[in-house]
């Protein structure tokens, strides 16, 4: 479990600037096994968030602790870096090496693994994310989707509690993003890892346990992804909005309909509509 | 273009050579690196030129890749023949204009050097074209790890050697996006003089250095995530294992250096 | 309507001769018409990449051709480089080209390599910033000092200030944020307005290309999918899915709604236009 207390971070400021907080006085606390999404725009503190969570980044203020460990404890940085993964932005400049397998195998080199242990988890992790037929290829010439699933490889090949996806997907195009979602939602279920996807996207959000919306270095809304999208107005002045589905049953509700705001789905929101209409019992 | 470019380019196979330990093929160019040094005359020559061309065979590697490798140094090759052909002491090749200055002695010289340089290069290029580079660097990490004993980084050294290789397309890539990204905005690289060249190329380095650095920084935070702390206690997925094959191979090189040391005290 | 680009049987193939052969483009052609708002669409390797950079003549041809105007582009080889003053083209991340001092010198570069004078540089690059809302303050900044998104806003100036008579841009809002990806779409769209120069936008968002364009072009596997207005494309939505592209979800609703019997056009793709339809079936339905 990751919890933060009130936590406080400030970026160095640059000359002649006034530093300004990234982070407000976080309070969070991550369940273990579960699925939780970080939205924001640009700016909002989400990826400061997630870097404390790995002890990449250290508190200004408050504490972190992965569990009940400390982030600022020297002594616990590697266990907390393999306990909690991190994928980045940019899948160039994560992968070292310029074979696949290499690549998925430098944290169990990092942690002292043994050669035959290290074989069987590289295999391992690569099958549980749908490359396991690429071991020997050259990572630059894979697509961008298919790198960022070699980076969670790499990650998984750690055996972690939590993967933490800081805008793993902002850089890919729909059908990279999609696999990469189905990869994090496979792990999830199938082995039980923790999932933080830090994101902009919302439809990304729709199939999380927990959405937690930051602005400013606050946190401003966190439930259940119905709960959070039906809040139309307030994402609105977030400069967010709701999934096309949400965002319909809203236009429509002020035309005068009287619709349930939680019919995220295309299928849920067409019933609901269709019976408004009576179309549908 | 920039593509074209053959940086210690690999060719998988699964030839007797490709399966070598990497460690024994660079011990073994090594000794045939000296031997080749130390070939005199025809015999010796001829006995480190038979050993090449057995492994260029065995190895599968075309002739005709090996020589595409020997264009960039050509140069080299005829200016050092020249040079020897001209300035070996010795008896004169024939007693009109310019051949006067050329001898005997020098043409022999330069024959044998030229030879001597081609097949330094076509050796080399076999063990890069059969070698992966990341299995060169375990090799190189591995050979010199007597030297950590002297505080010599050398983890720290061959670690840099596979990034190196590991971003080279990348930062190939990226160069040639940003070329065509300004030529795009009206950027020309083919006209003007040298200086209005050299200035040409600031909006293309600029922006190069900037990204290498973002790259480096993000690269730095992704490793340090990974559990990256340095050479310390690290493991290997691929654990270098000398076979009998190795041994065979070295003892072979071993034989050949020994024999060409022996052979050249009598001229031959 | 004598088209402003023509792309003629264009086929452009990578590392011909080796067993890398590709063909990025096969066989393509296409018209893009002088003052519209055209949208391409496809997927990563569908060959949209290697396809625009031709418009400008950064890539030659394997066979084929490109008529701007109605004049070859490459009839005078030597000549190319007015073609691209005259195709401005804007590359997905712009903002990784950015070299000089202050924003406004990175803004003049283009102008400045087109030859102009001093004068009308200055105003080009005034012009340009305005369309992109960047503060004049801004542009005495170094452009490495900026937000992400006013850098990008800086590199499709400095395309907008040559004036091109066609405006191309890849991918120009990739890795923004839902603020900054409408922010620099309705400056496009204004620009457009304003301007009446026609205006290329490639994408692999439908939802983001079906708000925006008059005609769309899909592209899949180096060729030609599918052309025509939004309504046209949208409604063969089961056709885009199969060959990977992901149809707005609005369309989606669309379709679901008409299977249970509700008469909304199946080719709706905003929201907005969905709504009207539906208060309009709920008001005529009911009593008043």
């Amino acid at each position: 479990m990751i919890e933060t207390k009130q936590l406080i971070f400030t970026y160095p400021a640059e000359e002649g600037r006034e530093p300004s907080p990234a982070l407000r006085g976080v309070d969070l606390q991550i369940e273990k096994g579960s699925f939780v999404v970080v939205l924001g725009h640009n700016g909002s503190g989400k990826s400061t968030l997630a870097k404390h969570f790995n002890a990449v980044l250290l508190p200004s203020g408050g504490a972190v602790y992965v569990d009940g460990m400390d982030t600022r404890d020297e002594l616990v940085t590697l266990e907390i870096r393999r306990r909690v993964g991190m994928v980045f932005q940019n899948p160039d400049n994560q992968i070292v090496a310029n074979v696949v397998e290499e690549d998925v195998a430098f944290a169990p080199e990092n942690l002292g693994v043994p050669t035959a242990e290290i074989r069987r988890r590289v295999d391992d992790a690569l099958a549980a994310v749908g490359m396991g037929e690429f071991p020997t290829h050259a990572p630059h010439l894979l697509s961008g989707g298919q790198k960022q699933r070699i980076a969670i490889a790499g990650v998984i090949a750690m055996e972690p509690e939590t993967i933490v996806l800081d805008e793993a997907t902002a850089m890919l195009d729909p059908v990279g993003r999609r696999d990469v979602l189905a990869a994090v939602h496979k792990l999830n279920q199938e082995r039980g890892i923790t999932v933080v996807l830090i994101t902009h996207h919302m439809a990304e959000a729709v199939d999380a346990d927990r959405v937690v919306v930051m602005n400013r270095g606050e946190i401003v809304m966190d439930g259940a992804p119905a709960e959070i999208f039906s809040r139309v107005e307030e994402l609105h002045a977030l400069g967010l909005c709701s999934p096309d589905t949400v965002e319909l049953l809203y236009g429509l509700n002020r035309g005068g309909m009287d619709l349930p705001l939680t019919a995220i789905s295309v299928e849920d929101c067409a019933d609901a509509i269709a019976v408004a209409l009576g179309k549908m019992e | 273009m920039l593509k074209d470019i053959t940086l210690g380019q690999y060719f998988p196979g699964d030839t007797p050579i490709h399966r070598l330990d990497p460690r024994t093929k660079l011990l073994c160019l090594i000794l045939f690196i000296v031997a080749l040094f130390c070939a005199r005359w025809l015999v010796t020559y001829g006995l480190v030129a038979a050993a090449l061309i057995a492994c260029i065979v065995i190895s599968g590697v075309s002739f005709r890749a090996l020589t595409k490798g020997l264009k960039t140094v050509y140069i080299i090759v005829a200016f050092t023949a020249v040079m020897n052909l001209f300035f070996t002491p010795g008896t004169p090749i024939a007693d009109v204009a310019i051949l006067r200055h050329a001898t005997w002695e020098g043409a022999r010289t330069a024959c044998f050097m030229m030879a001597r340089i081609v097949m330094l290069i076509m050796g080399s290029f076999l063990l890069t074209y059969t070698t992966s580079p990341i299995a060169l660097t375990n090799a190189l990490d591995k050979l010199l790890g007597p030297l950590k004993k002297l505080h010599f980084p050398v983890h720290e050294l061959t670690l840099m050697m596979s990034l190196a290789l590991r971003f080279i397309p990348t930062l190939i890539e990226e160069t040639d996006k940003i070329m065509s990204a300004q030529k795009a905005r009206g950027a020309d690289f083919e006209s003007g003089n040298i200086l209005r060249r050299a200035k040409a190329l600031v909006p293309i380095l600029v922006p190069l250095f900037v990204s290498a650095f973002r790259r480096a920084d993000e690269l730095a935070t992704a490793m340090e995530s990974r559990c990256y702390h340095g050479g310390e206690g690290r493991t290997a997925l691929h654990v270098l294992r000398y076979r009998t094959a190795d041994y065979i191979a070295l003892a072979l090189f071993v034989l050949l250096t020994a024999a060409v040391i022996v052979l050249r005290r009598f001229g031959l | 309507m004598e088209p402003i680009i023509r792309v003629d049987h264009l086929t452009h193939t990578y590392s011909a001769g080796t067993p890398f052969e590709r063909s990025a483009v096969a066989d393509m052609s296409l018209s893009v018409l002088p003052g519209e708002f055209l949208g391409i669409i496809g997927h990563t390797g569908s060959g949209k990449s290697t396809l625009i950079q031709h418009l400008n003549g950064l890539l030659k041809p394997t066979s084929g051709h490109i008529w701007l105007n109605g004049q070859d582009i490459w009839a005078k080889p030597k000549e190319i480089r007015k073609v691209r003053f005259r195709v401005g083209l804007v590359f997905q991340y712009p903002e990784y080209q950015l070299f000089e001092e202050t924003a406004y010198k990175d803004i003049a570069f283009g102008p400045k390599n087109m030859g102009l004078d001093e004068q009308e540089i200055d105003r080009r690059v005034r012009d340009a910033a305005a369309f992109v809302g960047l503060e004049s303050a801004l542009l005495e900044r170094s452009p490495f000092e900026l937000s992400g998104g006013q850098k990008r806003r800086v590199a499709i100036a400095g395309v907008i200030a040559m004036e091109p008579e066609v405006l191309i841009l890849d991918e120009p809002t990739a890795g923004l944020d839902p603020a900054g990806r409408d922010m620099i779409l309705s400056q496009i769209r204004a620009y457009h307005q304003a301007r009446g120069t026609t205006v290329v936008l490639v994408s692999h968002s439908m939802e983001e290309i079906a708000r925006n364009v008059d005609r769309i072009v899909v592209l899949h596997s180096a060729r030609v999918y599918m052309e025509g207005t939004p309504a046209e494309v949208f409604a063969h939505a089961d056709e885009l899915e199969s060959v990977g592209l992901d149809v707005p979800q609005v369309t989606k609703v669309a379709a679901a709604l008409r299977a249970r019997g509700v008469a909304v056009d199946g080719a709706t793709y905003t929201v907005e236009a969905l709504e009207r339809q539906l208060l309009a079936l709920k008001g005529g339905s009911g009593p008043c």
